[in-house]
């Protein structure tokens, strides 16, 4: 235990050099670093100074109402090396799909955690939290808002990763049974940072413990929260289809020359010009494609409530034909054509989010 | 029953293969090379672009290596998995492409400098050197 508090109480340019690492190979790994967090190469010196004398942060994360996307977006990503030298510089002391304790034992770890490193850990929840009823979601009989407040109590700081944590995602969606909030309408005392997408890119999650670990402070956020350098500019802007959509050339159908050709997937239903995230630049899978460059347009995953923004293959700007269909729909629901069409013009998005129903066993039965 | 390896699979070729399509995103990358070589020449400033950071359409990273291609120049450095550093057919514009243990690109960087950075020698490494050869060459002192 004492050799452990030891190594942890090292530098990482230390414990690089321990395991044998040059100047040479510490370069690299901040020239990787700063790509990785998204800032400019000028920056590597800065980073390099920095990281020399990091000390290994603690690290707590809850996962709540949520289906562990993000965590297998974080420990399936396909480059591994980077993270995983992250991971070498943090101590991960509480995860509870990850790690080996369970029950009491794993609480004990939560809480040794919080003990020892009081006033400096990091906490990281992925889920929503819900305030219906606390016994929607328990862990060891703790309810996830009383683990939430008494957790982040002794933090230095929250990420909330993926839309969930960020502003409530699927389990808010209407009509919200579990009275799920965002981590953020819980925690006001201290600096929350939302790493949203559903899930969030991988690099983009280790990027903002990476920036912690670099620098000891959080990165520069948006209205919303969420860390400029990956979230400050819009899909639509970083899209190498951009100048298809700037010349007016657009796919209309999945299958048509349009979309062979590589042509703007805006009437398709992209949210690109609405949705903030890296994908056009991280990319996903190694860098390999991003939905957009796999012939599909955005699904708007990194902004709040986006299952409620309307159908994913309707254009942010509905041209005629699409008014026409949905304006019948909604008469169907017993609203008169006209006002619907200004409606659907003035605000799509609670249009939509008011046209949900809800489906009981009941119902499903008497249609079976 | 028949078994699935006893179906035939069948390849057809498409009638209208995918066409070429050029982003053109290349061609701004090799401007911003242009004036970086230029303050390198007039003013010695160096410049780091991180190709990581460009939003390439599928070919356009290609199109920009095949433009920039290999010069004279090929450097191999094993640090924490390989990278590979060449001097493209410009020169005074190095390529620098990092991979990690397993052999995944973490980092993609042009650099324009006389020689990149990373190729020189670091003082941290060369005192460690001094240290080490001090030993190799005088053991007894080095032990007192």
């Amino acid at each position: 235990m004492a050799e452990e508090l030891k190594r942890i109480g090292k530098t990482l340019g230390e414990r690089l050099r321990e395991r044998g690492v040059s100047r040479r190979g510490f370069l690299k790994f901040c020239s990787a670093t700063a790509s990785m967090m998204a800032l400019p190469p000028a920056m590597v010196p800065a980073i390099a100074a920095s990281l020399e004398k990091a000390k290994r942060p603690s690290v707590i994360w809850l996962s709540f109402q949520e289906c562990t996307g993000c965590t297998e977006s974080l420990t399936r990503s396909h480059s591994p090396s980077v993270e995983n030298l992250i991971f070498d510089h943090i101590s991960l002391d509480y995860h509870h799909t990850l790690q080996v304790a369970s029950g009491a034992a794993a609480e004990a770890a939560r809480e040794a955690a919080m003990h020892e490193n009081e006033g400096k850990y990091i906490v990281v929840v992925d889920g929503s939290i819900p305030l219906g009823n606390p016994g929607y979601s328990v862990i060891a009989g703790i309810s996830n808002l009383q683990m939430l407040e008494e957790t982040v109590a002794g933090a230095a700081a929250v990420v909330a990763v993926g839309t969930c944590a960020a502003f409530g995602g699927l389990p808010q969606a209407s009509p919200n049974p579990t009275g799920a909030v965002s981590v953020s309408d819980i925690v006001k005392d201290k600096p929350v940072v939302n790493v949203s997408g559903c899930p969030p890119i991988p690099t983009v999650i280790t990027g903002v413990l990476a920036h912690f670990l670099t620098f000891g402070s959080l990165p520069e956020l948006d209205s919303l929260g969420r860390p400029m350098v990956f979230f400050g500019k819009s899909i639509h802007d970083r899209c190498y289809r951009r100048p298809f959509y700037d010349k007016g050339l657009f796919a209309e159908t999945f299958d048509d020359e349009g979309a062979r050709k590589g042509w703007c997937l805006y009437r398709l239903g992209c949210k690109g010009p609405m949705t903030y995230n890296a994908c056009a630049t991280t990319k996903w899978n190694q860098g390999t494609s991003w939905p957009v460059e796999s012939g599909h347009g955005c699904l708007g995953c990194s902004e709040p409530n986006f299952w409620d923004a309307g159908g994913f293959y309707n254009a942010l700007s509905i041209p005629d034909s699409d008014i026409t269909r949905q304006a019948a729909y909604v008469l169907g629901a017993g609203v008169a054509l006209g006002a619907a069409a200004g409606a659907i013009n003035r605000n799509k998005q609670s249009k939509a989010a008011s046209a949900h129903e809800t489906v009981t066993i009941d119902d499903l039965d008497k249609k079976s | 029953m028949q078994k699935l390896r006893d179906i035939v699979v069948r390849v057809k070729e498409r009638d209208d293969p995918d066409p070429v399509i050029n982003h053109s995103n290349a061609l701004p990358i090799m401007h911003e090379v242009l004036h970086a070589l230029k303050r390198l020449h007039e003013m010695g400033e160096t410049t780091t672009i991180d190709l990581r950071s460009i939003p390439f359409g599928p070919g356009d990273e290609e199109a920009l290596l095949r433009q920039l291609g290999c010069g004279e120049i090929s450097i191999e450095l094993q640090s924490l998995g390989k990278s590979t550093i060449c001097e493209t057919l410009y020169p005074g514009v190095w390529l620098i492409d990092h991979y990690n243990a397993e052999g995944e690109r973490i980092a993609l960087n042009i650099e324009i400098n006389r020689v990149p950075e990373i190729v020189q020698s670091q003082p941290e490494d060369i005192s460690d050197a001094i240290i080490r050869l001090n030993g190799q060459l005088n053991p007894v002192n080095f032990a007192c």
